[in-house]
């Protein structure tokens, strides 16, 4: 693999960048593999990378059935904060937000990993509640967060109306590491690095089928080709039902709309993150100017990568009433993605009733903050055939047995 | 953005009037019933990417629940009856298989 | 200073000129101007810098497509960044400077990264900024934020407020040029309600820009004519200044109106308006945009559209050069040489890329065949051509057409595919239009005047005749079919310096061109490896090209290697008017208590619960902060007595013969054996088995109950209720309906509640504790035949009533209840003291529960009947929510008393650290307890019940407190009850 760095970028100036190659190589698939992963998103990325780096697993090919990244992972918005109430969450976002620390260095990347300061808003006396005890839950399990007052988040945050007319700003749950990436680096630093250890990335590659032999995985179909593996994980969030189908079995899962939006970009005039729950709402501004906008989800099962428009209209008049100066401003583009939503709002990484199949999903609007962690402890799963202390609490048996994760405690909406 | 027609007071109104509630058809199975079907009813709900049959209640108007079939791909609306039916009505099955001729059937 | 460039005809009004200012400077146009034609009219080519390597740009289209011309726009706080001059309608007093640099618009100091743009590679970012990685936070980021964006914010509120609408309509005709003009006459002509919305201030779409001739009279003369007889038809609205932005599932649509953007001041009117378009029908007819071709320097300030030179020339009568070349693919680029010819300005030379054309029909107008523009030159604009033949032409502007793009952006917004089309180097739209959506004109790929026309009239007929109306005869007006041949040409071969490709921000063709050779060849690893099409302009002018670049890099057909997709909204929109509607206390109304005026009068300091606001204390003189106020309230309750508005709680009426079993189905515990004229606590779970809501609910007749939810459900208490009732038990003969508001209820509380109570219920209600026993509840009469329900219910612990009446008497009643009670020294109390009295009493709210929280955590396990079904029952059982060491509600007091205990504390045992593993629970409430004179906490904590008389610390990490906690009874006060029973 060629190295990046400014010298690197001298030289090729000099001729034209004539001198590049792939960031990541184009292969054929093989007609088998060690492992295959399904779904080359943040997730299925980054737990191809841990099993290269951490477990020496490299005969690995991950399936893409459209173009790398372009699911939830260029969908979101870009939020990676780590502040959650309850252990296990807090434990394996925490690991993710602090591998993003240094991730750039470590996949010579920049994902422009940019650790400005999540706040979460407090504007109902029930979210001062709520926040408090989530810092002081934080406390207990390492995760470096405070309770702010409303004087300073006014200092972090100059553009914001704290004691607007119907819901001041009665403090916030405030991360100073927490904070944004750019979302589709984060994908392509991880191909760069998987390809460069030998892995093959495949892409416009769907998957159509699932093989087992006496309950045990044997291999896909594809649009390719057929392609044999002893270990398989679907990591293909907004589809994991569909993966699971073809496996046989049900997930805990139902598909719903996410939206977002981002307006034309202008000089900076905010340094933080916001999310505001009470009102549905979070902002932030991306390195390039634009203002980042997100809402909740929609309530009803939706595929169609779009939500409903009074909702967006909805999370937009909130934001105004705590931003008023952006009402001037443009709206550029609007999207929506598939989030998988499950019965507690937590993640999914787990065994299956098929062996040697492995299944990461359910991440609702949360996973890209997720993604090193997630795909840390998946590759853990996978290497090892049991879960790790990381992915313990996140099983699938945890339904049946009655053992929520459930974060709505401290949030309205979690993202 | 859903249009949807309520079915009891027949007043067709925007999503904005409705409340979303699930799968619908579940049978809610008492004490004694195996876990697993009290698991099922509860968690591993249908989750197609195609026709769907869901539970709405007409929120800001009647306030009744009544049954939708609707496409989750297209948002496209088959039709609306009435929740107190085990399975949904001949003509709205009819007129999905006119329009899906592969879909495999709501059961 | 006098419009140096303005040449006469054209559609603006000369007998009404304006005066505005560019960057400080004054200038003068006219009504129907444009900002950028009056710009051009008064010889002003540089308009701004372009994103990344800040280079001089000019105007370079006559609409929504503009990638370079983008203002500041006002002053003040109305302040607009990024605003269109193109798109921006001239009024008087017009402010507009330039943004995005430092220094003036002319020598900007930024532009200093033009010269490190061979080391600015596309995406050259993910490659550095990585060491030393400190750097990358303290250095390289505040660098690279400190040069982002574009305009800038006024940084103060909008001034302007915007609305929202809503319309219906047969058909919704988008874009009034002649294939729509026509559709809205044929099918308005037909009786059709027609709604016809055109982005413009002027309808006629290209119309108003070429010199054509429709039905035997000027273009722009025949659409005038066409709106004159629209706006006379009853069924038709005619909508200027509305872009339709969006196309939403069932035939909806979502358009923009532009109310007073073109006036000084809005004074008072709404700046914009929203409207939501409830459609069955739409006919799509917004024509198609023109494109560039990528050559050396092509974003030199007077580089302009061919389509757009004619536009400024035909309509706003000013002309962009005085010396123009004009270099074309296609036959209609020779349309802007013959305009020009027409309106006498000098021709320099028009250079054709293509070699099979038709002969030139200038002779005297100098030709190139088979060649193309190389390079430009000219510092701060355009002064030189040349060309790959290697001739110098000097030119003050430069009439590119690449050929034209259908404008199919809503086909789109539901999943729509666009289909290539080769002979018009293309996408059309695809098959899978929005339901009920057909598209004429130029958006279908239809380039030639006739064609738009007929089209038009056919789309017309046809949504009449879809709607059952007898549609007219085609009746289309006359007008030529000009040839409209292309030869596809993308980048010129040859060419020298940088092309570019997408202008705004800085894309170039080598920039596509590495971006193939990384590996980023999907058209969205394009998009979003080089930033193409991104900017504001959304890439109108520039997805094409790019796509076609990667194209040619592949050795790819275009359709092999893309499409071009689109989603909402078709231009930016501006925030406020997506968030039209109730602002500032109105944006989320509160609902106010029957007592509120009274309380409000006594100086009550309130809180929101549920959206009610809701007293939280009631300050007497003297009283300086809210704990002296709750303490007193509190004490003054269990000594004497208290008064509460309870109205806030969810009541739900529940009648009907299975009423009983109704109740049976949704508590946990029974109620069918509960007596009349008794009242019995209830436990509500969710079907998964954790605790869901808790209540009284009162047995008032035979098949008459009424149930009680906490404030903050009891909408959606009533809405589970139902779904039992309609969908769970259709068979049960029972009835809900909710009653919260219909009732005022007040708490009566303490010792001497009976005493108070006595003086207002009417004579002959005996309500002494052997006839109205605690949990006793009944229907009667007070302050002299008023309708009530007493309930004698606690949640203080004290002796202790609630009383319902009609909630138009509530504010008589919570006067005349502290009248009767001022013998007894009767304080009103607020949600602060009831706070303290319930955790006094351990009675679990939400701070308890949590959603997370069991019966068998509360200790209420026992309250899960056995012998019935019930919502939640069985999953309540499941193996981990009633394994041993679940957590349990207790009290816990500290053991050195003068301590103060915080909610949200973790208990660690002695000598432990203060860990994650060591997590023995956590403190949900606390309250300093004035019955008992210290502290008193609830938590969960594991094995709570067997460990009563133990000592384990209260750790709190944020206000950094270690405090020894004994665990007790969560029931402080009167453990037994006498209270409450005497």
């Amino acid at each position: 693999m060629r190295r990046y760095s400014v010298f690197a970028i001298a030289r090729e100036a000099l001729r034209h960048h004539q001198g590049w190659g792939r960031a990541w190589r184009a292969p054929e698939p093989k007609s088998r593999y060690d492992v295959i992963i399904v779904g080359a998103g943040g997730h299925g990325l980054a737990t191809a990378y841990y099993l290269g780096k951490n477990h020496g697993i490299r005969n690995v090919a991950i399936l893409e059935k459209g173009w790398l990244g372009g699911g939830n992972t260029g969908r979101n918005t870009t939020i990676i904060r780590s502040n959650y109430l309850q252990d296990p969450s807090a434990a394996l976002y925490e690991k993710a937000r602090s591998l993003y620390e240094s991730l750039s260095q470590e996949l010579n990347y920049n994902i422009m990993f940019s650790p400005r300061g999540v706040m979460m808003l407090a504007q109902t006396e029930h979210e001062v509640r709520g926040y408090r005890r989530t810092a002081r839950a934080n406390a207990l399990q390492g995760v470096e967060t405070e309770f702010i007052g409303p004087q300073r988040v006014k200092e972090l945050c100059p553009i914001m109306n704290v004691s607007g007319p119907r819901y001041p700003v009665l403090g916030a749950l405030w991360q100073p590491r927490g904070g944004t990436a750019r979302h589709d680096a984060v994908a392509w630093g991880y191909a760069r690095a998987c390809s460069d250890m030998g892995m093959d990335i495949v892409q416009k590659c769907e998957v159509t089928g699932i093989r087992t032999e006496r309950g045990r995985v044997a291999g896909v179909e594809t649009t390719q080709g057929a392609i044999d593996c002893d270990k398989l994980a679907i990591a293909v969030a907004g589809h994991s039902g569909r993966l699971a189908d073809m496996a046989g079995f049900r997930l805990p899962i139902e598909s719903v709309a996410l939206q977002a939006l981002v307006s034309e970009p202008i000089k900076p005039c905010m340094d933080v993150v916001v999310m505001a729950n009470t009102v549905h709402g979070y902002m932030s501004q991306s390195d390039k100017g634009e203002m980042v906008i997100g809402g909740g989800t929609d309530g009803f099962n939706n595929y169609t990568q779009r939500g409903s428009f009074h909702h967006i209209e909805e999370t937009v008049r909130a934001l105004i009433e705590t931003f008023p100066m952006i009402s001037r401003l443009r709206m550029l583009r609007q999207w929506g993605g598939i989030v998988d939503v499950t019965g507690d709002r937590s993640p999914i990484i787990t065994t299956t009733p098929v062996q040697n199949l492995f299944m990461n999903a359910g991440w609702g609007t949360g996973g890209f903050k997720a993604i090193p962690g997630s795909g840390w402890a998946m590759a853990e799963l996978m290497a090892k055939g049991e879960p790790g202390p990381l992915a313990a609490a996140f099983g699938l048996d945890r339904f049946a047995e009655g053992r929520f994760i459930d974060e709505s405690v401290a949030a309205g909406v979690a993202h | 953005m859903l249009m949807l027609e309520c079915p009891c007071c027949g007043v067709k109104g925007e999503e904005t009037e409705f409340t979303p509630g699930g799968e619908a058809h579940l049978k809610r199975h008492g004490p004694g019933a195996p876990d697993d079907d009290f698991e099922g009813y509860l968690f591993r709900r249908k989750n197609p990417a195609g026709v769907h049959f869901e539970r709405w209640r007409h929120a800001n108007g009647c306030g009744k629940w009544f049954h939708v079939a609707r496409c989750t791909v297209t948002l496209e609306v088959f039709g609306t009856y009435p929740a107190q039916t085990t399975s949904p009505p001949a003509d709205i099955l009819r007129r999905i298989r006119k329009k899906r001729p592969d879909w495999e059937g709501w059961r | 200073m006098t419009g140096t460039n303005r040449i006469p005809g054209g559609l603006i009004d000369r007998d009404k000129p304006l005066g505005f200012t560019f960057n400080g400077r004054a200038f003068q146009g006219f009504a129907g101007d444009t900002l950028a034609s009056a710009l051009i009219a008064n010889g002003q080519r540089l308009i701004g810098r372009s994103f990344k390597y800040h280079r001089p740009r000019g105007i370079f289209t006559a609409g929504p497509e503009e990638p370079n011309a983008l203002v500041e726009l006002r002053t003040g706080a109305s302040q607009e960044p990024n605003t269109r001059a193109t798109t921006t309608e001239l009024f008087e007093g017009l402010n507009a400077r330039s943004q995005n640099h430092r220094g003036s618009l002319k020598y900007d100091i930024m532009a200093v990264n033009d010269l490190f743009a061979r080391f600015l590679s596309a995406g050259f970012y993910y490659k550095t900024f990585m060491w030393p990685k400190s750097f990358w936070e303290r250095v390289y980021e505040p660098i690279i934020r400190a040069s982002a964006g574009l305009g800038r914010l006024s940084m103060q509120a909008d001034p302007d407020h915007y609305d929202k609408g809503f319309l219906h309509c047969d058909v919704l005709i988008i874009g009034a040029g002649p294939a729509g003009l026509q559709a809205a006459l044929s099918a308005g002509r037909a009786g059709v309600r027609v709604i016809l919305a055109d982005e413009d201030f002027r309808m006629g779409g290209r119309l108003n820009a070429e010199r054509c001739e429709v039905a035997g009279t000027g273009g722009a003369t025949w659409a005038a004519a066409a709106v004159a007889e629209l706006e006379s038809m009853g069924n038709v609205r005619l909508m200027t200044r509305t872009t339709v932005y969006g196309v939403f599932d069932h035939g909806i649509y979502g358009a923009l109106e532009r109310n007073t953007d073109h006036l000084p001041d809005a004074a008072g009117a709404p700046r914009q308006t929203l409207w939501r378009i409830y459609a069955g029908r739409s006919v799509l007819a917004t024509g198609a945009t023109e494109r560039s071709v990528a050559f050396g320097n092509n974003d030199r300030p007077g580089v302009m559209l061919a389509g757009a030179v004619r536009a400024y020339v035909n309509r706003y009568g000013a002309t962009p050069g005085r010396r123009v070349a004009v270099f074309t693919n296609n036959d209609d680029g020779w349309r802007t040489a013959r305009d020009l010819r027409a309106h006498g300005i000098e021709i320099a030379a028009v250079i054709d890329s293509r070699t099979d054309t038709a002969p030139n029909p200038f002779p005297e107008v100098k030709t190139l065949f088979g060649e193309a523009v190389a390079e430009t030159c000219g510092r701060g604009g355009l002064r030189e051509i040349i060309t790959t033949g290697g001739k110098r032409i000097s030119a003050d502007c430069l009439a590119v057409s690449g050929g034209w793009t259908p404008n199919l952006h809503l086909t789109c917004h539901l999943g729509g595919k666009p289909v290539w089309r080769d002979d018009l180097a293309a996408f059309v739209p695809g098959n899978a239009l929005p339901p009920g959506m057909r598209v004429a004109g130029a958006a279908a790929g239809q380039m030639t005047l006739a064609r738009c026309l007929q089209e038009g009239d056919a789309a017309g007929r046809a949504v009449a005749e879809d709607l059952g109306r007898a549609a007219p005869a085609a009746n289309v007006p006359k007008a030529t079919d000009e040839p409209a041949g292309i030869t596809a040409l993308w980048q010129v071969k040859g060419a020298r310096g940088r092309c570019w490709v997408d202008l705004q921000n800085d894309v170039t063709t080598k920039d596509i061109t590495l971006s193939h050779r990384e590996g980023f060849r999907s058209v969205e690893h394009l998009k979003r490896y080089t930033t193409l099409g991104m900017a504001t302009d959304q890439g109108k002018t520039s997805n094409l090209p790019g796509l076609a670049l990667m194209a040619e890099a592949s050795g790819k057909t275009i359709p092999e290697t893309g499409t071009t997709t689109f989603r909402p909204p078709y231009v930016p929109v501006a925030i406020g008017a997506f968030g039209a509607g109730a602002k500032g206390a109105g944006f989320k109304p509160v609902r106010l208590t029957p007592s509120h005026e009274w309380a409000r009068d006594r100086g009550a300091v309130f809180t929101e619960a549920g959206q009610w606001l809701r007293a939280q204390w009631y300050p007497q003189p003297g009283e300086t902060d809210w704990r002296t106020s709750a303490n007193r309230e509190a004490q003054t309750t269990r000594n004497a007595v208290g008064i509460c508005d309870v109205t806030t709680l969810g009541k739900i009426d529940i009648k009907g013969r299975d009423a009983a079993a109704f109740l049976n189905l949704v508590y946990t515990n029974g109620f069918a054996k509960l007596p009349v004229g008794k009242v019995r606590y209830g436990l509500m779970l969710r079907e998964d088995g954790i605790v869901y809501d808790d209540g009284t609910t009162s047995r008032l007749g035979e098949n008459h109950f009424v149930m009680t939810t906490t404030t903050a459900n009891a909408g959606l208490v009533y809405q589970r209720l139902e779904f039992a009732r309609q969908c769970l038990a259709a068979h049960l003969d029972v009835h809900l309906i909710s009653v919260t508001d219909g009732w005022a209820q007040f708490a009566v509380a303490g010792p001497e509640s009976r005493a108070l109570l006595q003086k207002i219920v009417d004579a002959g209600h005996d309500i002494s504790n052997a006839a109205f026993p605690y949990m006793a509840c009944g229907e009667m009469t007070v302050c002299g035949g008023i309708r009530a329900r007493l309930f004698r219910i606690s949640f203080s612990g004290e002796l202790a009533y609630e009383i319902a009446v009609p909630a138009r008497y509530g504010d008589s009643m919570i006067r005349a209840l502290i009248a009767a009670g001022e013998p007894f020294g009767v304080a009103p109390y607020g949600t602060e003291a009831l706070g303290i009295m319930r955790i006094e009493k351990g009675h679990p709210v939400a701070a308890e529960l949590t959603g997370q929280t069991t019966a068998r955590m509360l200790g209420m396990a026992r309250m899960v009947s056995d012998k019935k079904d019930c919502i939640g029952n069985v999953l309540s059982r499941r193996p981990e929510m009633t394994a041993p060491g679940q957590p349990r509600l207790m009290g816990f007091r500290p053991v050195d008393r003068a301590q103060m205990l915080t909610a949200g504390a973790h208990f660690i045992a002695r000598g432990a650290e203060a860990v994650t593993e060591n997590d023995q629970g956590w403190m949900t409430s606390v309250a300093w307890s004035p019955a008992l004179g210290h502290s008193v906490g609830l938590g969960f904590i594991a094995r709570g019940e067997d460990r009563i008389g133990e000592v384990v610390r209260a750790w709190d990490g944020l206000r950094k407190t270690d405090i020894e906690v004994e665990i007790v009874s969560a029931h402080f006060v009167d453990p037994e009850g006498e209270r409450l029973r005497a």
